[in-house]
């Protein structure tokens, strides 16, 4: 008998497996340690505020953000939610049909080099810095809805949702690309097989197989609209306000976190209230993912 | 219907991979009513064979096919819609491709393309299809849970279903046993055999005893070409002038 349990020792393959399996480890909880790390700061800072001047109903239900206010200083963040959510609505309105049009473009129709290309160039998009965009918005959208929409100010809730929906658009498109490419050929073949036409096929077959990611890609597109904040800013006026047209100026939760953040003492209320701010958008973007993971999951089990 | 009338009219079809040639000089014709079995071994052509008939070409760009192919009168080339075509043509492919969507969805599908809506309708025709291909009593309580959750067997008899959902004058199936039991292989065998009353059938195999039972003629490609084409009486009887016919008959090489 030629084998024998001398080969029974551990050796290098052996010890080199246990590290990667050690290290692979720390990789993946490293995720859940900055999750909750952040959660504890943000909620430690916010907690003080939140404690002792934090009224609920003034939070939720004012408009009136004046933190500096000398005598009587408020904190009401209605109006920055607001805000916050009509811009990232119209960017949704703007970013859906282009990124799902281009996805479909790029996953079923175009071939060969002009799919290459036109894939760069979507993910050269994705990497232009949000300060230029903010710059597009306040020069040149804001030019042009002055001049198309005769009104006197461009820096509104359409500016900042055109920018932002642009923004999104292409990194949604990339999620929806491969969400469309993970839906295998056969379908496809045997959907046209049976005399159905490019577009029926899509529509009947290839979006909804790939509905788990084209849900992801645009909740991940959502996620973007509440966090995003330097073109914002830049964008969308920074005035406080209800909108009650796209022509209004709106300000935004991330941009009031970022002008005012630095003008405060630490330790104040108004740093507090900033803190809560971010608590909440923590939140809420802690919901949209929770809500995107439970439409999956759901999708996924029917 | 006098079963001699000719349905599909294949004259010196070739067919080639960029330079690569898989298929050459092929004439045969396909009658009404019949099952025209398709044997020989693996890279014979058979398959491209079937692509060239309901233009599946159209999705590989190198795929480069000659030669004239008569369907219902007309070069299937020169059909301006070629999704109408397609509607006309059955195919069951070697592993079943359940669409994912409901069984039920599975086999309304075509038929929505052709604008049914009517509920009642469909329910008629998913029932009907999914009858002929003996599947109805399987998943009949469960035509709402997905067609892939069906095993290998029942998603092929699916696919059938499916395929007769189109109501096709020609129904082409390529090895269709190759991912299915025995058992399943000769229940779907005996739905071919009542199925030929009322289409054509083109039935690629590479099992030479299926052509035996069920085609009433059967053709032999052996790289690239057709080396004959007779009844499946007298091939199967010895009665073959080429002595490669035989020797893969008699499954000397395959």
């Amino acid at each position: 008998m030629r084998a024998s349990l001398s080969t029974d020792r551990i050796d290098r393959a052996w010890i080199v497996d246990r590290i990667v399996q050690v290290l692979m480890f720390l990789g993946g909880i490293s995720a859940v340690v900055f999750i909750v790390g952040i959660f504890v700061f943000i909620t430690r800072e916010a907690l003080q505020f939140v404690f002792s001047r934090f009224d609920v109903v003034e939070f939720f239900t004012s408009i009136r953000w004046a933190p500096t206010s000398t005598n009587n200083a408020t904190y009401g963040a209605l109006a920055l939610m607001v805000g916050t959510a009509s811009v990232t609505g119209v960017a949704m309105l703007v970013a859906i049909p282009f990124s799902l049009g281009a996805a479909v473009y790029i996953s079923e129709f175009a071939t060969g080099r002009s799919r290459e290309t036109l894939k760069v160039l979507v993910e050269l998009l994705a990497a232009i810095p949000s300060v230029v965009w903010g710059f597009i918005g306040l020069t040149i959208v804001n030019g042009l809805i002055i001049d198309v929409f005769d009104v006197p100010i461009g820096l509104n809730v359409l500016n900042a949702g055109i920018i932002l929906g642009l923004m999104a658009a292409p990194i949604m498109t990339t999620i929806a690309e491969d969400a469309l490419k993970a839906v295998p050929d056969r379908y496809r073949e045997a959907a046209e097989a049976m005399g159905a036409t490019r577009w029926q096929m899509i529509r009947r077959v290839v979006l909804p197989a790939a509905k788990n990611g084209l849900v992801s890609a645009v909740l991940l597109g959502v996620g973007r609209g509440f966090g995003e904040t330097m073109a914002v800013l830049m964008a969308s006026g920074h005035s406080i306000n209800l909108p009650t047209s796209p022509f209004d100026s709106v300000r935004a939760l991330t941009a009031t976190i970022a002008a005012e953040l630095g003008e405060t003492a630490v330790g104040s209320d108004h740093y507090g209230a900033l803190f809560t701010l971010g608590l909440f958008l923590f939140l809420i973007t802690f919901l949209i993912n929770l809500t995107a993971d439970v439409v999956v999951r759901g999708i996924r089990n029917s | 219907m006098n079963g001699s009338e000719s349905i599909l009219d294949v004259r010196d079809l070739s067919i080639a991979y960029g330079s690569k040639t898989v298929l050459s000089g092929v004439t045969l014709d396909v009658r009404e009513n019949e099952i025209l079995g398709i044997i020989g071994p693996a890279g014979a052509g058979k398959t491209s064979f079937l692509q060239a008939i309901n233009r599946m070409d159209a999705f590989n760009a190198s795929m480069k096919v000659t030669g004239t192919l008569n369907f219902l009168g007309r070069d299937v080339r020169a059909w301006r819609n070629a999704y109408a075509l397609r509607r006309q043509i059955g195919v069951v492919f070697p592993l079943p491709v359940g669409l994912p969507l409901t069984v039920y969805d599975n086999v309304a599908f075509a038929p929505r393309l052709a604008g049914k809506r009517s509920r009642a309708e469909l329910d008629e025709i998913v029932e009907r299809c999914l009858r002929r291909a003996a599947l109805w009593d399987e998943v009949k309580d469960r035509l709402d849970s997905l067609g892939s959750l069906l095993s290998g067997g029942q998603q092929q008899r699916l696919t059938i279903a499916r395929a007769l959902s189109q109501d096709p004058v020609l129904l082409m199936l390529d090895e269709f046993s190759i991912a299915v039991d025995p058992v399943t292989t000769m229940r779907i065998e005996d739905v071919l055999k009542e199925l030929r009353q009322e289409m054509t059938i083109i039935l690629v195999t590479n099992l030479v005893q299926q052509a035996r039972r069920l085609a009433d003629r059967t053709a032999f490609f052996l790289d690239g070409r057709m080396v004959e084409l007779g009844s499946t009486e007298s091939l199967f009887n010895g009665e073959t002038l080429f002595p490669e016919t035989r020797d893969y008959i008699e499954g000397r090489f395959g």
